[in-house]
């Protein structure tokens, strides 16, 4: 018993300790795609470093809203990580709590107050933004149902711990149809929800065009490090739900030992550089979509969940 | 992986996955703006329909599938993109269809309710014929067919339309060959060099069309007297 809690605080502590270097590689590669050196894969660190040492200016006229937001910004990630196989295959302490609907749920949640606080200053770029992220926020609700919905239909479960077993047993099951399409899918909507490229530009500097970012503008010091660092967090959570949750369980550990947990921790990094690398290239070769072009992209990613269910009940 | 249940198995699911793409691809066709991408997406379809009879042909020992894979390889990837760029003018190609009749997403939407029809419209043919000729072919070939049916309907440029009526044409095969194994090779080559023959017309036709009028617009062929505007002012203006 004690040894699931001390897993699940470790998988807690993998979470914290390598989103920033997630995010750090994440540019490295870009920029070298760009042919540019960049910017060291520990500069993000360095960023959060920095930020949290240094003074922090609230608006007067903002309320308790954009005071306590940073720290739910925060604390969501980390409370989905306490959810969800970062590193083992089996339930640890706290996985009993909600299944991936209510994780679903949580990162919502934090992406809801964050909506508020950018409303809250009346800063004129954080409602255009809060505005814009909740178009592709109710935009991507139904490919995320629908996600639900045929993951719920082919395994029988939202749980993440049965869910990835579904995949691997028998192995035809990794080539069934509705996997790989669901699969595409989700891609599409980690683009949406982490603002990457197609979607939204995360390195763009241009206020007017920004949607995920400009809800952040307001924020210093303290409260901007922890706002950056939670975005980090939900990206890396995202990652870690598709990677081991809806590809395989393949690299997590097995059995109830600390060795093979430890063990776990550089292969899981492995899958996901893998997957980075697939987000370079993606964000790399496309551009971004104007705004109102945006519903097509989310139509598509809608498009391909369904087909993912009716080729269910095709097979059937 | 040498047990033979798992190969078919596995077999099995390569052949749902082609299908599950075929859809996608079909999807594609319904929606993708240029008409360069439209063909991209036709020749992806006939690959994954070579795909599919080159498996089942696989998983039944059928030597007549591998031929319809064949010539589907031959005919479709090669030698009708061939006859179109022969033929067509390549303004045409590059164009980009700014209007269809229904915006995108609407469309989509009726794409997907024609999909699941298709699935509601086979489930009783499947009930008719032996189990070893049920599947996902048949289903996914129904859908095919209704998307297809669906691109002529909504697309308003040359180009596309002659790509929905192939894709309806791949999405019959695509049900075929599940359904007829023993189709003799004669007859599949019948009708690719009937889907050949079909290409080539309509291509003359869209290059002729275009020589008159300078566009392909199909949608806006309702006007194809040049004068229309000078005698009618009030037609024109409606």
């Amino acid at each position: 018993m004690s040894q699931r809690i001390l897993f699940n605080l470790l998988q807690v502590l993998v979470v914290l300790v390598f989103a920033p270097l997630v995010a750090g590689v994440l540019n490295r590669l870009k920029e070298i795609v760009q042919s540019k050196r960049g910017p060291s894969v520990f500069q993000p660190y360095r960023d959060l470093w920095k930020l949290f040492h240094k003074d922090e200016v609230v608006s007067e006229e903002s309320s308790w809203i954009f005071r306590v937001t940073p720290y739910i910004a925060f604390v969501t990630p980390i409370f989905v990580t306490l959810l969800i196989p970062v590193l083992t295959s089996y339930p640890l302490f706290f996985a009993f709590m909600a299944d991936m609907v209510g994780g679903g749920f949580v990162l919502a949640l934090g992406g809801f107050f964050k909506a508020l606080a950018a409303v809250d200053t009346a800063n004129p770029y954080g409602p255009m933004g809060a505005s814009r992220t909740r178009m592709v926020g109710f935009l991507a609700e139904p490919v995320f149902i629908i996600v639900f919905f045929t993951v719920a239909f082919v395994a029988d479960s939202t749980i993440p711990y049965i869910v990835q077993k579904r995949w691997m047993s028998p192995p035809a099951n990794f080539l069934e149809p509705s996997h790989v399409l669901l699969m595409a899918a989700f891609v599409m909507l980690i683009l949406a929800e982490a603002g990457r490229i197609p979607v939204d530009s995360p390195s763009g500097h241009f206020e007017l065009a920004m949607i995920d970012e400009s809800k952040a503008l307001e924020y210093s010091g303290k409260s901007a490090a922890l706002m950056k660092w939670g975005g980090q967090m939900k990206l890396f959570v995202l990652l870690c739900i598709f990677l081991n949750v809806l590809v395989t369980p393949w690299g997590l550990a097995e059995k109830l030992v600390l060795g093979e947990v430890l063990l776990a921790i550089p292969l899981v990094l492995f899958k996901i550089l893998i997957f980075v690398l697939v987000l370079v290239v993606i964000e790399s070769s496309l551009a971004k979509l104007r705004l109102f072009r945006i519903s097509e992209f989310l139509g598509s990613a809608f498009i391909t969940s369904v087909a993912a269910m009716i080729m269910r009940l095709f097979a059937l | 992986m040498n047990d033979p249940q798992t190969t078919l198995s596995v077999l099995d699911s390569l052949n749902t996955l082609a299908g599950g793409l075929f859809l996608l691809t079909a999807f594609g066709i319904v929606t993708t703006r240029q008409a360069k991408a439209t063909l991209t997406l036709f020749i992806t379809q006939s690959l994954l329909l070579a795909a599919s009879a080159f498996l089942l042909g696989l998983r039944h020992g059928s030597w007549h599938l591998y031929g319809v894979a064949l010539v589907n390889v031959i005919a479709k990837p090669v030698l009708i993109p061939w006859i179109l760029r022969r033929t067509v003018h390549e303004e045409v190609y590059t164009r980009r269809e700014i209007d269809q009749v229904l915006n995108i997403p609407m469309s989509l939407l009726i794409a997907l309710a024609l999909a699941i029809l298709a699935y509601f419209l086979t489930v009783p043919l499947q009930r008719a014929v032996a189990v070893e000729f049920r599947g996902s072919n048949v289903p996914i070939g129904f859908a095919g067919l209704f998307l297809g049916a669906y691109t002529l309907a909504v697309r308003r440029e040359a180009v596309p339309l002659l790509i929905g009526l192939l894709a309806m044409e791949n999405g019959a095969f695509f049900a075929g060959i599940s359904l007829a194994r023993t189709l003799p090779l004669l007859v599949e080559l019948a009708i690719a060099t009937d889907g050949l023959i079909i290409v080539f017309i309509t291509a003359v036709l869209i290059r002729a069309v275009h020589q008159h009028i300078g566009t392909t617009e199909v949608g806006s062929l309702a006007q194809l007297k040049e004068q229309v505007a000078e005698e009618a002012p009030e037609e024109a203006v409606r």
